[in-house]
Parts: structure tokens; sequence; C-alpha cells
């Protein structure tokens, strides 16, 4: 229960926040038209890539953010509850914050008369495909928000937004095996998946692979924050 | 019964050593104080002692828990004031002593009652829909200790609970504190006030440079001064007073001495000698502040 109380401050402290809402809807709404106005491509294969980019932006954009500005460190340590739990918190207040910004392409999907052709997948993914994605929010352990930062992030979002739109199937075979290392590659293989279109590994497999990352990205969100709990408190 | 223990705890921050086998023991019921110049090591003595930090060695027991082993035990029985404000701006008052109480495990109905209770003792309950981030110092203070206190702890970690505030806010707090130690709850205080600490504190330990230089009573403490009066004397010009335990304090001369009417004859036969007038002169016995003064020149 305390990790509950812990995302429902972070949700109302962090993540309604008007740049964090900004980030995760109208930059990819806006990487997704320009990549969409002037081609004739179908509209679950743009879908789909809107739905990983919104879920990829929104869960990230909150790290930068969530860092710097939590600088009661001290109030929530002197409390009894572990670093493991605060950062529970934070993982179940960036997975509310996933679903419900995701829901957002969905909703417009069916309003452009889109239906799924894996209900289950569908369903069952929204919530999956969160999970590496707020792993990778939880790594970010110490304040961000530099140039050197903001290059990464730009170069990042980049290979991300080209990765979303292009399926891996037609990749060569090292293209292919470093498609498996990458959290963010299986991530929108399902959403093709889900979206009816051709995915690079079964769907299965890539819950699986979803799973695996979320469990490693986790063991290392814990470490790391452990880590650089220190250099938050000084 | 022991409610805080430190024993021969040590840490290092890269080249710097902050403590050096710290050890003490802090009574059940007491106001124990923590006096010590900047960087001496308070903070982090209060870091350990709250499991925020670890000790590079040495262990430290809070109500009889390892604070390193048993940590969530130890953090349990205890309220901690930051020195600096550390409420969630973003938050309204509420919801940031109800963030503390559901991390302390509080049922809701409890928490409530407890919280209207200390906020309107506190005089911010009119206040506890407003974010923080518009209220003056003291109100965040008291809101700190709003928060501090909704888990109704045995054990209270202080840290400098009055430093910069208005006259009202601190002696709010400094008579809430009180209040606690009627209750025989327990109360480590850090504070650079002297006469807070004089006025509060049973017992009192003054660190320098990441060790222990003594524990005692407030009053023994005094004692310890080289003589058991000081005299204070002001003259209407600048002069040089060359006296035995003669210190120039601001426009003052303090003398420390066991003999106050030999000391005032010979100030008084200086100032005939040296035609200077004696604008005021004053006999007060020692304050806790001179014997801080001078323990901490005896080691240097």
């Amino acid at each position: 229960m305390k990790c509950l109380a812990i995302a429902k401050k972070d949700i109302m402290m962090y993540y309604l926040k008007g740049p964090v809402v900004i980030f995760g809807i109208l930059l990819p709404l806006f990487l997704f038209l320009a990549f969409w106005i002037g081609r004739e491509l179908p509209l679950n294969f743009l879908m789909a890539g809107l739905i990983s980019m919104t879920v990829f932006f929104a869960s990230t954009s909150v790290s930068p953010v969530i860092a710097p500005w939590e600088g009661q460190m001290r109030t929530l340590l002197a409390c009894p509850v572990s670093t493991s739990t605060i950062i529970f918190g934070d993982i179940i207040a960036s997975l509310s914050f996933g679903i419900c910004i995701s829901l957002i392409p969905l909703l417009l999907a069916f309003c452009f008369g889109f239906t799924p052709n894996h209900n289950s997948c569908n369903t069952s993914g929204c919530l999956l495909l969160l999970l590496p994605g707020l792993a990778v929010l939880s790594l970010s352990d110490k304040p961000a928000l530099d140039g050197h930062d903001d290059l990464i992030a730009c170069s990042l979002s980049a290979n991300i937004h080209k990765r979303n739109f292009h399926p891996c199937s037609g990749a060569s075979s090292l293209g292919k095996g470093c498609f498996n290392a990458f959290s963010s590659h299986v991530f929108p293989d399902v959403a093709r998946a889900s979206f009816g279109m051709e995915s690079f590994l079964s769907v299965y497999m890539d819950f699986i692979a979803l799973l695996i990352f979320s469990v490693i990205f986790l063991i290392l969100a814990i470490k790391l924050h452990e880590r650089a709990l220190l250099s938050r408190i000084f | 019964m022991i409610a805080i223990e430190a024993e021969d705890l040590k840490k290092r921050f890269g080249d710097v050593e902050a403590l050096k086998d710290v050890s003490f023991k802090v009574k059940r019921g007491e106001v124990f104080g923590f006096l010590g110049p900047n960087g001496a090591g308070k903070t982090t003595t209060v870091r350990i002692l709250t499991g925020i930090i670890k000790p590079d060695s040495g262990r430290a027991r809070v109500n009889g828990y390892d604070v390193v082993e048993e940590t969530l035990k130890a953090k349990e029985p205890i309220g901690v004031l930051p020195e600096v404000s550390n409420a969630y701006p973003d938050l309204t008052a509420w919801q940031n002593i109800m963030l503390i109480a559901s991390l302390y495990g509080m049922r809701k109905r409890d928490a409530e009652a407890r919280a209207n209770e200390l906020l309107k003792e506190f005089g911010i309950y009119e206040r506890k829909d407003a974010k923080v981030r518009g209220f003056s110092k003291g109100m965040k203070q008291r809101l700190m200790l709003c928060m501090t206190l909704i888990s109704d702890p045995e054990i209270l970690f202080l840290d400098e609970p009055t430093s910069g505030l208005d006259v009202q806010s601190a002696r709010m707090i400094r008579e809430k504190i009180l209040e606690i130690a009627n209750e025989r709850k327990t109360v480590f205080l850090t504070s650079h006030n002297m006469d807070e600490v004089n006025m509060m504190c049973d017992r009192v330990a003054i660190i320098n440079k990441g060790k222990i230089v003594t524990i005692d009573t407030p009053e023994m403490l005094k004692s310890r001064v080289g003589g058991s009066v000081a005299i204070e004397v002001s003259f209407g010009e600048r002069v040089e007073l060359n006296m035995e335990n003669a210190e120039k304090v601001g426009d003052k001369y303090v003398i420390y001495t066991t003999n106050p009417y030999k000391t005032i004859c010979e100030v008084v036969d200086f100032a005939r000698k040296s035609g200077a007038e004696i604008v005021s002169i004053n006999t007060r016995t020692p304050m806790l502040e001179d014997a801080f003064l001078k323990l901490l020149e005896v080691e240097g």
C-alpha cells in the first residue's frame, strides 16, 4: 500500500504537468503527421507506430523531469519505506499514466473506424507493452536535462521513430539479431501484431521478451537508484 | 532504557573523515541536544541514525533496532524534522500530511483525525487545501512539524527546528517540543541556538571535527568554563584591556573569574588609570554558548 501512496504522489506532482502531457501526446502526434501526410499508407500501419511512439515518449518524458524535481527524497527516506517501495511506486505511477495516455491514440484509431484483428493481444498488450518503457523511466538515476542528455534524447527519439514505422522483417541478419537486444523494438512489434500486421517475432515471444526486459530493467533500476540516492540527498 | 545508541560510528566522504568513532546513548524520555559548528558531523550522525545513509563502520540502534540491518523497524517509531522544509511544493498541506501518514501505514480515519488536530494546533488549518508553494517559511516549518508528528512518534529527530523562523513560529515550535518532552518522548535536537538547547535539553553532546568532545548536562557544561562568573564591561572609547581571561566580544570585554569583587576592582582601576569611561558593567553566570566556545577552543 505504501507504494500506492508514492504512486499517487508521483501522479499529482509530476505526471499531471503540461510538459509531460505535451511531450507524451503532441510530439508523437506531430511526428506521426509528418510521416503520414503525402503518403498512401494503411491506417493500421500508422496506428501501430503512433501507439508505440506515444507510449515510449510518455513514459520516457517524465524521467528527465522527475529526478530534478524530487528534492524531497530525504523526507521519503526518513519514513519507514525501502528504496524498492519508492521505485515500485514510481513504476505504478508511470504504468497508470502510460495506460491512460496510450488510450488516446487507441481511441483515435477507433474513431477512424479501425477494428483490431487481435483483440486479446490488444487488451493485454496495452498493459504489457508499457513495461519496458516504464523500466527505462526508472533507470533515470540522477538529474538530467543538460545539453548532452538532450542530444542523446533527440538521437534516440529519431531512432525509435524510425523503428516504430519500419518493421524489422526486411532487415539483414545482423539487424534481426540486434532487434532482439532492444526492448524498444519488441514494443512496436506487438503493436503491429495487434493491428493485424506482420510481426518479426511471434506475439508470445514478444511478451516473453518484454517480461525479461522488464525484470532486467527493474533490477538495474533498483541498483542504480540505491547508488544514486546519496547524490540526490546531498 | 536506551532509545538511541551510537557505537563507534565512522563515516568518510572521499578524503573527508566526517565521523571518527562517535559514541553516545540517549535514554528514553530524554531531550538530547547535539551541538557543533558547521561541518562538525551533526547532520551525518542524524542521517545515519535515521537510516538515510549507512556508516562505514560502527553500529547505531534506534529503539533497540539496528539502523542498518533492521532499517524499517528502526524507522517506524521515529519522526524526522529536517532543517530545510522538504514538503512537496505542488501538493497541498493536507496531501503532504496524508502522504506521510500513508508511508507510516496509518489508517485513513486515524490519519485524518490526527491531521486535523495538528493543523489546528499549528494554526494552518485554514490553509490546509492550499499548495505549499505559497507558504511562508514559518508556515512550511509548522507544516513539516505536523508531518513529523502525524504518526505520533516515540522518538523525534529535530534538525534546527527554529532556524530562521519568525518569533511567533519559533516560540510555537519550542512550546510544542517542550510539550512532547513532557509526554516522556525522546527528542534528539540539533541546534545552533544555545538558549534553546539550554532551555529544553536534559543533556548535551558537543561534536567537533567528527569527534564527540563532551556529553553532559547544560549546567555542568557551564560550570566547566574557567570561572563561575562572567563580567561584561563596555567602555566609552576603544581601549585595550590586558587582563587574564579577558575576551573582546563586540564592543564589550567578557572576563571569566572566580573572584568577581577583585576583578571588578581591577577593571575600575584600569578605567581610572587609562581615563576610559565605563559605560556598563554586568556580572552574569556563564552561558552555554561560553561553555561551547571554550570547549571547542580547548579541542583546537
